[in-house]
């Protein structure tokens, strides 16, 4: 009973912060809206006895990715007013899709009900979700694993590379370059004659 | 009881708000990244939902990789779009026509 009271409770929380992300008026309480979508979500998945991607959730999209997203809104100076041109004309459009692909989900699991299996017991009394996902990320999913840490790599060098720019004319000291220099760059020495003493 | 279908039908939901958003913010670039992260979430959900249903952990590592790609997802694409907006001073899908010739 309390487990369908936490059920309802944070499904409608889920829903209405689902609801304010697509219609804010402004790119920040839309971003603040998905961080309390990703939070109700990690406290569903706890409740689906998913302990650690509900963490893993928190921390890596809370934590990391929209705070990126915050990041960059706060820094694009977006025109919010122009953003809004055609919100209403597409409107329609956009809740007869959505109702389209609610509807076709729907009649799949409506004509599946009876099908659906039943939550099955933990396997054992001390189970910990933690572990148990360990022990088959590092030895089934290894690969795929290593392929993961490549993939955020390769995100990482694309990312800086993407953004780094160079500006011209900035009168910042190289060090290497300081460093790096020799004394035939930098010191000439002239034979002349000696000038008489006036 | 709370059952399977709660689940799926609280992910389908959420998809569909998604895809409504996509639709609706049609003009703004990062409202149309965070429609794109709501749909993953509603994916993860169905997995993570089955994973725990059917007693099986791999919905769970395919939850964890999703995780994984959408954070570099997410990376690139705002990278992506600070170069736009250094560039064009504007993140406005309908200005983006420079490849239309």
């Amino acid at each position: 009973m309390i487990e369908a009271g936490i059920f309802y409770l944070f499904a409608t929380v889920l829903v209405g912060a689902a609801v304010g992300v697509i219609s804010s008026r402004n790119p920040v309480h839309a971003a603040l809206f998905l961080v309390l979508a990703f939070v109700t979500s990690a406290v569903l998945w706890i409740l689906l006895e998913a302990e650690f991607l509900g963490i893993v959730l928190v921390l890596v999209y809370v934590g990391a990715v929209m705070v990126l997203f915050l990041f960059v809104v706060m820094m694009l100076n977006v025109n919010i007013e122009k953003m809004r041109v055609g919100f209403t004309r597409y409107a329609p459009l956009g809740i007869i899709v959505a109702l389209a692909v609610a509807a076709e989900i729907g009649y799949v699991i409506w004509t599946r009900r009876g099908q659906l299996p039943e939550k099955q017991p933990l396997p054992a009394d001390n189970y910990s979700n933690t572990e148990a996902l360990g022990a088959v990320l590092y030895t089934d999913y290894v690969y795929a694993f290593e392929l993961a840490a490549i993939i955020l790599l390769v995100a990482i060098v694309a990312a800086i590379a993407l953004t780094m720019r160079q500006r011209a004319g900035v009168k910042a000291q190289d060090i290497s370059a300081q460093v790096a220099t020799r004394r035939q760059d930098r010191v000439r020495l002239v034979s002349m004659d000696s000038e008489p003493r006036q | 009881m709370i059952g399977l279908e709660h689940y799926l039908v609280l992910a389908a939901i959420l998809f569909s708000l998604a895809v409504a958003g996509i639709f609706l913010n049609r003009k703004n670039v990062i409202v149309l990244l965070m429609c794109i992260e709501l749909m993953l979430l509603a994916v993860n959900f169905n997995f993570v939902a089955f994973s725990r249903f059917l007693g099986n952990l791999d919905g769970q590592v395919f939850v964890f990789f999703i995780l994984t790609v959408a954070a570099a997802e997410a990376a690139i694409g705002l990278a992506i779009l600070v170069v736009l907006f250094r560039n064009r001073r504007s993140i406005d899908v309908d200005e983006l026509d420079v490849l239309k010739g």
